[in-house]
């Protein structure tokens, strides 16, 4: 179905999904969350990168899903299901949601990397898929990856090289 | 957002007349901090999807150091100013005597220089914005980060994400003559602060 150590790329506000040897990644995840689901005995996993917490604030005219924790995490779950992923067996793991630039006062929107954790925490929650991992938080950018047959996510960082979780 | 895929040529012009005045009145104050003239580019405005916005500083992994400040009042916005490491090393020296061993990381005095320089320029950006629109415009504290450009990119971008996928970009490059100081800046209003800009310049603003 898809070749050999392809990589699959996700971009901003975008989500995909991919089997057997292939790689999915997002690229310089800041405040965003990159949130992967793994069926660990069909080999699948899907990735999606969430950019806002919620589609409740959304003035656009076409919502993309792929963009909002609400609507992402759902999507990503019937994509998966679609491909035959089975949905007691998926697990989530998560990375992102940093707060890149501090700032003496509390505006909600420098927040936004905490909050886009918190909501893709709330909506696994409601589909009651179990998050087994995360690295979330810090000051700090991340590119991410996840081998669709191991589901391993690896996690690459300025200053803090690479981890796998 | 289709309101600003149809904007017509002379608007697009009027925001490049928008970045020039401001970057140009950026590159003066960094030309007197260097003691050497600065070239600027002419200002490029664009809408943009905003995996091309971290392509137009090499990409969304790209090491980048950016001040980040964030526009408030009248016409609300995000402005970055963006560096090169090796660029942020050449100012560094030139402008406050600080030799960086490597083009390792900064330390915190550093780090706080180039703060206090970028604070400089964008302050200027925007002062000299805030002349020419009569609009009033407040900088919040700036804020820097060496980071992935995507990474850093994004807080610009969250105004515009709640409207669509793409968004409008002012964009500024400035050089020294060998290019050895290249920089950046990098306007992007937030989506309600264009009537507002082109009202204040006399552009009726309606849908084309």
């Amino acid at each position: 179905m898809i070749e050999e150590q392809s990589i699959i790329k996700v971009g901003m506000a975008d989500l995909n999904v991919g089997s057997q040897d292939s790689l999915i990644r997002t690229t310089g995840l800041g405040s965003c969350v990159g949130l992967t689901l793994f069926d660990p005995v069909k080999k699948l996993a899907g990735m999606a990168h969430v950019m806002l917490p919620s589609s409740d604030i959304a003035r656009e005219g076409q919502l993309n899903i792929a963009k909002y924790a609400d609507t992402a995490v759902p999507e990503l779950l019937n994509r998966l299901l679609a491909l035959g992923a089975v949905r007691s067996r998926l697990v989530a793991k998560m990375a992102g949601g940093s707060q890149m630039f501090a700032f003496a006062g509390g505006n909600d929107t420098m927040r936004i990397g905490p909050r886009n954790v918190e909501s893709c925490k709330l909506a696994l929650e409601a589909l009651h898929i179990p998050l087994i991992a995360e690295d979330t938080g810090g000051n700090f950018g991340r590119t991410i990856e996840i081998a669709c047959n191991t589901g391993v996510l690896f996690i690459r960082s300025v200053q803090k090289g690479i981890r796998e979780i | 957002m289709e309101l600003f895929k149809n904007f017509k040529d002379f608007k697009m012009d009027v925001l490049k007349e928008v970045g020039n005045i401001g970057a140009g009145h950026a590159a003066t104050a960094l030309s007197q901090l260097v003691g050497k003239p600065i070239d600027m580019a002419v200002p490029k405005v664009q809408l943009l999807n905003f995996e091309e916005i971290a392509e137009k500083v090499g990409g969304a992994e790209e090491l980048v150091y950016a001040v980040f400040l964030r526009v408030e009042g009248e016409a609300p916005g995000n402005l970055f100013f963006i560096l090169t490491p090796e660029a942020a090393v050449s100012l560094l020296n030139r402008i406050a005597g600080i030799e960086v061993s490597s083009e390792g990381m900064l330390g915190e005095m550093e780090m706080s220089a180039l703060n206090e320089i970028g604070n400089i320029l964008a302050g200027s950006y925007l002062s000299s914005l805030a002349d020419f629109t009569q609009l009033s415009m407040f900088p919040t504290v700036p804020a820097l980060a060496m980071d992935m450009a995507g990474a850093i990119l994004a807080y610009g971008l969250l105004q515009f994400g709640q409207m669509g996928d793409d968004a409008l970009l002012i964009d500024t490059t400035f050089m020294e003559g060998n290019d050895e100081i290249e920089g950046q800046f990098f306007l992007i209003p937030d989506p309600e602060s264009f009537p507002k800009i082109f009202k204040s310049l006399g552009v009726p603003f309606d849908n084309d």
